[in-house]
């Protein structure tokens, strides 16, 4: 299959969380490599937004280590984490529904000069960005019937495509997708698919949280399944064995 | 679960296909996303559209409406509301709103008369009137993000009250007469029939849709108003750009304080009450949301220009004032039920990108 290197572009180990009383996450460990496909499973509750909040800069570990290629490292802030080649496809897309396509990709970084102005009094490069994103997207075979409209008139696959693509674009690294394909249609699923598996030919390390067993079985090449904030199993997922990995899931077995 | 209702809605969408159906059925598939697209397209534009409308009826019922010096009126008289309207814009863009304009409009004039008192200088007094704007929108813009405050009605509230007494009390209560000849000829000078305010707000108002439409900053405002937790994860300094708009605002009240000092050749504690909410009108009649992140400043202005119109034409016409006060309260609850019917047009919008996807 894909070439998988020894050294995961991404781990966990004995990551650790608390929100009060409650334990969210309890020492779970999780490695993704290039071009590979992980899906993160698990009920409602089990900690996998948690966990992806961790790696993604949202919420800091109580405990345990991230490692980026190997080497420990200290995620602060989600900007920080994109910075580091993270990107995030929140459940919430976080998209501006009132700015088009290319403001979307870019917001945050837009592309703008001259240098020596501060940032925020920098001009739009509007037309590099706009060119920039119409061959991101075509790229990544995501059609959008125009180009200058808000992502707000898109339908609900045309705006997860467009969150999709833009986690791709800046990621260098590592692609987290909270439930991409929960809101949509099966068509529209179906694309969504297409294009994570589009990441994984692109040699991004990708990690899919989805309760649609169906998809993971599709396009995850390993499955970790959380249970009550602690890693209960992990496995290949396959026909075969998908019975087993929803006994894992709702804790049916040991 | 899942799949079944996603598939449900699927087959929902594609019963009838655009490109593989019938002819009949694809036309009138075209048609509606056709019509659907003017239709948002004149909501869009629609302020634009009505204010002419308005114009045109006024010049029938009155010979005096297309006069240049009708027209000079109007502008000098809608000068401040248009100003305040554009500081209001980016408060709104950012979901936000900002009470506090009026008041700051006559403690503006006030500090500015007082200054003349004891300063002879033009740019003095200026500077001093936009330094107050800009203090009270400073204070308003840091009191909100750094006292966490749920939502800025409150301390724009609290400062409409404390503007307006501040106002009063240097004051004594009293219109102070007496404007630089400069502040004179900016509030109620005109080039010809054209009154130099308007002049200004053109030029402002040009500023800030270069703003708003070309820098980084306003791209800000937008994403902001847009998706304030997004723009969060994104990176944008929120709480920065929260405190410029009202920063911005307070400025334009300032600016707002200057003309209304001119065209009266005084600084008065009374100044400007009840311009806040010919701002936020002007601005919802331009088609702004309060959901944020909508508006811009061309039809900020034709909302400001609107009331002035309403106004002028009612006065022409000899309209009872308390029906002005009617009307323009009908003119609004128009302008948000467009709002309300634009988004109806988009979720029809989205079904018609679904099935075309
Ligand atoms: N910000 C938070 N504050 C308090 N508790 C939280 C927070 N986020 C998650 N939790 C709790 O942590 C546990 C794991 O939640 P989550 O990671 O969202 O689960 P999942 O995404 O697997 O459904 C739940 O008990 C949830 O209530
Ligand atoms: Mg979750």
């Amino acid at each position: 299959m894909t070439s998988v290197t020894a050294v995961p572009a991404l781990a966990v180990r004995g990551a650790t969380k608390r929100f009060g009383a409650v334990l969210a996450l309890d020492g779970v460990d999780l490695e993704v490599h290039r071009g590979q496909v992980v899906a993160l499973l698990g009920d409602n509750g089990a900690g996998k937004s948690t966990l992806i909040k961790c790696i993604s800069g949202v919420h800091q570990l109580d405990d345990g280590v991230i490692e980026m290629d190997g080497l420990p490292t200290a995620i602060h802030s989600p900007a920080q984490a994109r910075d580091l080649g993270i990107e995030t496809v929140y459940q919430d897309l976080a998209l501006f529904d009132n700015l088009g396509p290319a403001a979307n990709f870019y917001a945050g970084r837009e592309a703008a000069g001259p240098r020596w102005l501060p940032t925020w009094l920098r001009v739009l490069d509007r037309k590099g960005m706009a060119s920039r994103t119409t061959e991101l997207l075509d790229r990544l075979q995501v059609g959008l019937p125009d180009m200058s409209s808000q992502v707000g008139l898109l339908s609900g696959g045309q705006r997860q495509a467009v969150a999709v693509a833009r986690a791709a674009a800046f990621a260098s690294k590592v692609v987290i997708l909270d439930e991409p394909t929960a809101a949509l249609g099966l068509r529209e699923s179906r694309r969504v698919l297409d294009l994570i598996n589009r990441l994984r030919e692109r040699d991004h390390a990708v990690i899919v949280i989805s309760h649609a067993l169906d998809h993971v079985m599709d396009i995850a090449d390993r499955a970790v399944v959380l249970r009550r904030g602690r890693k209960v199993g992990e496995e290949v997922p396959t026909r075969e064995n998908q019975q087993r990995i929803v006994s894992l899931i709702v804790g049916g077995e040991g | 679960m899942e799949q079944s209702t996603g598939a449900s809605r699927d087959s929902g969408v594609t019963a009838t296909p655009v490109e593989h159906g019938p002819e009949t059925t694809g036309r009138s598939q075209r048609d509606g996303y056709r019509g659907l697209q003017l239709g948002l397209t004149v909501l869009r534009i629609g302020p634009l559209l009505i204010l002419l409308a308005v114009a045109v009826a006024l010049s029938f019922l009155s010979p005096f409406f297309l006069t240049t010096r009708n027209l000079g009126n109007v502008m000098a008289a809608t000068a401040a509301i248009a100003v305040l309207s554009l500081g209001q814009l980016l408060v709104i863009l950012t979901r936000g709103i900002d009470l506090s304009v009026g008041s700051t409009l006559a403690l503006a004039s006030v500090v500015g008369a007082l200054v003349f008192t004891t300063v002879d200088s033009g740019p003095v007094v200026i500077l001093a009137m936009l330094a107050t704007g800009l203090l009270v929108g400073t204070v308003n813009g840091i009191v909100y993000v750094k006292g966490r405050l749920p939502h800025p009605f409150i301390i724009t509230l609290a400062m409409l009250s404390i503007a307006r007494g501040l106002a009063l009390w240097l004051s004594g209560g009293q219109p102070i007469r007496g404007m630089p000849p400069v502040v004179d000829s900016i509030g109620g000078g005109s080039i010809g029939w054209f009154p130099v305010s308007a002049i200004l707000i053109l030029g402002i108002a040009f500023l800030v849709f270069v703003l708003t439409t070309r820098i980084v900053w306003g791209r800000w405002i937008y994403a902001v108003g847009g998706n304030p937790e997004a723009a969060r994860r994104t990176g944008i300094p929120v709480n920065k750009v929260l405190i410029s708009v009202y920063v911005l605002s307070g400025l334009m009240a300032g600016v707002a304080g200057i003309i209304t000092a001119g065209r009266l050749d005084a600084g008065s504690p009374t100044f400007g009450e009840l311009a806040e909410l010919d701002s936020i009108a002007a601005v919802v009649i331009g088609g702004a949301s309060f959901l944020g992140g909508r508006g811009n400043v061309l039809n900020a202005l034709v909302g400001a220009v609107m009331i002035g119109v309403i106004r002028n034409g009612m006065n022409l016409l000899a309209v009872d004032a308390f029906f002005q006060l009617i009307i323009i309260g009908v003119v609004i609850v128009l302008a948000v039920e467009a709002d309300v019917l634009r988004g109806h047009l988009e979720d029809r919008f989205r079904v018609f990108e679904a099935a075309r996807s």
